[in-house]
């Protein structure tokens, strides 16, 4: 089982003194979710979990341990979201030990709450099964009809550049044809589609929950907290906002690997996969990139290349 | 007041051509709509995609940035990574839904002060058949 081998490898590497520290998942209070938890000891090592709840990107603490030598647990995405941030060199060669997980998808727990009827107090997984208990009610559903947006188009779930693979590594092939949402999106007028992209951002409150949970983010100073020049109010005008998600998504070119968290963890439930999707597919077209696919491969935005295509152009 | 209306072209020119190029129109007593306002940066590469998103956002009908040719940028390399964010910025920009030909660029040498006054004129026929900036233009005192 994985999460077996997961917890010997976490012990092993504690006790060998490989790594200071192991990031990795959790059981906590709410059903549905797991929490990232940060072991210390090779006795710690027992309350690492792995389950179909596991959606975190753990890539996002990388940043605050750059003393220490880090173990994490990581998925297809969060292993190319560390390539990503290795070739912008946010870690010092050897820091970091991947212990890889090829991912079997994780479960969208939103979905899972509205096909009951009534608050699930305990969520647990058979075989291929989801099986939510609330006061009066148990039911079973069926894990593949309620798996992430995110995680139905991903096609590279097994981690590369991973030190040790806990797992058989999982076939190279999205559950759905890839892209359904730029499809249906780019179905609409431009009118729709401001109209659309409008509609869904008028409900931000600029927590800014996407961007801390991102592990792409990680300026110092971010373009909405810069005053000096001031891009951005902190206001809830429906401009300072589609400003805020045009920016974010667009800061992600070449760097998002389509994990999804970000969509994930917003409060109020707004669409933004369909935004670095786009993107993703444009850099793939224009420059034939893969966010952390290649760890020897610069990013598209810091290079170039003389036959780039300019058509567009006058 | 509002039955004559004329387009607010914002144009970021790269110091060392399309400036260059459009001072030569303008020596040239070249005519060209005066719909444009230049702003001169050193290099089209420099030039930020919030530069061009703040632009849309005060009211700016039009954004034109222009640059060296390829391989005749000053800095060697600076039109080289401009082109690949004006490629991924306009891409995007279209696909929220932003009107085709808002948001355009070209190359315009230095000697190119016909070629600048006719990209000039182009852009500002098609912003004029755009009409007023109408996306994601901040009204002051709207919540």
């Amino acid at each position: 089982m994985i999460q077996k081998k997961i917890r010997e490898k976490a012990k092993e590497l504690l006790e060998k003194k490989v790594v200071d520290l192991i990031v990795g998942f959790g059981e906590w209070t709410l059903p549905l979710r797991t929490t990232p938890i940060f072991i210390r000891t090779p006795e710690g090592a027992d309350h690492l979990i792995w389950n179909s709840f596991c959606e975190n990107n753990l890539a996002t603490y990388l940043h605050k341990f750059s003393h220490f030598k880090v173990g994490v647990v990581v998925k297809g995405c969060d292993a190319r979201s560390i390539t990503a941030l290795s070739l912008e060199k946010r870690f010092k060669p050897g820091q970091l030990y991947l212990i890889g997980v090829p991912c079997q998808r994780m479960v969208d727990r939103r979905r899972v709450k509205k096909a009951v009827k009534g608050e699930i107090l305990r969520a647990g997984e058979q075989g291929d099964q989801i099986i939510v208990e609330g006061e009066d009610f148990k039911t079973a559903l069926r894990r593949e009809d309620f798996l992430y947006p995110s995680c139905q188009v991903c096609i590279h779930r097994t981690p590369r550049q991973a030190n040790v693979l806990v797992g058989d590594p999982v076939e190279e092939t999205p559950m759905v044809e890839t892209h359904p949402e730029i499809k249906e999106f780019e179905k609409k007028s431009p009118e729709e589609r401001w109209d659309f992209f409008e509609k869904e951002s008028s409900r931000c409150i600029r927590c800014y929950a996407c961007r801390e949970v991102c592990p792409m983010c990680y300026c110092a100073e971010c373009f909405v907290d810069s005053s000096n020049p001031k891009w951005i109010e902190k206001s809830l005008s429906p401009s300072d906002i589609e400003f805020y998600h045009i920016v974010r998504a667009y800061h992600q070119t070449g760097r998002c690997s389509g994990c999804g968290a970000c969509e994930r963890a917003c409060p109020m439930e707004i669409r933004l996969t369909y935004l670095t999707q786009k993107l993703n597919q444009d850099v793939k077209e224009l420059f034939s990139f893969e966010t952390g696919i290649e760890a020897e491969t610069p990013p598209p935005l810091s290079t170039y290349d003389i036959e780039d295509r300019q058509e567009f152009i006058k | 007041m509002e039955d004559h209306w004329e387009p607010k072209i914002l144009a970021f020119l790269c110091n060392w051509c399309s400036y260059a190029g459009a001072d030569l129109a303008g020596t040239s007593r070249i005519q060209y709509p005066p719909n444009i306002r230049v702003i001169r940066v050193p290099c089209s590469g420099r030039i930020n995609p919030l530069f061009i998103l703040k632009a849309l956002q005060s009211g700016i009908d039009g954004v034109l940035v222009s640059g060296c040719h390829p391989g005749d940028c000053h800095y060697i390399s600076g039109n080289y990574v401009g082109r690949r964010k004006s490629a991924t910025l306009k891409r995007f920009l279209e696909y929220l839904g932003f009107e085709e030909g808002r948001v355009q660029f070209s190359w315009v040498s230095a000697a190119e002060g016909g070629k600048f006054s006719q990209v000039v004129d182009e852009v500002t026929q098609d912003i004029k058949k755009l009409g007023p900036a109408r996306r994601f233009v901040k009204k002051i005192g709207s919540q």
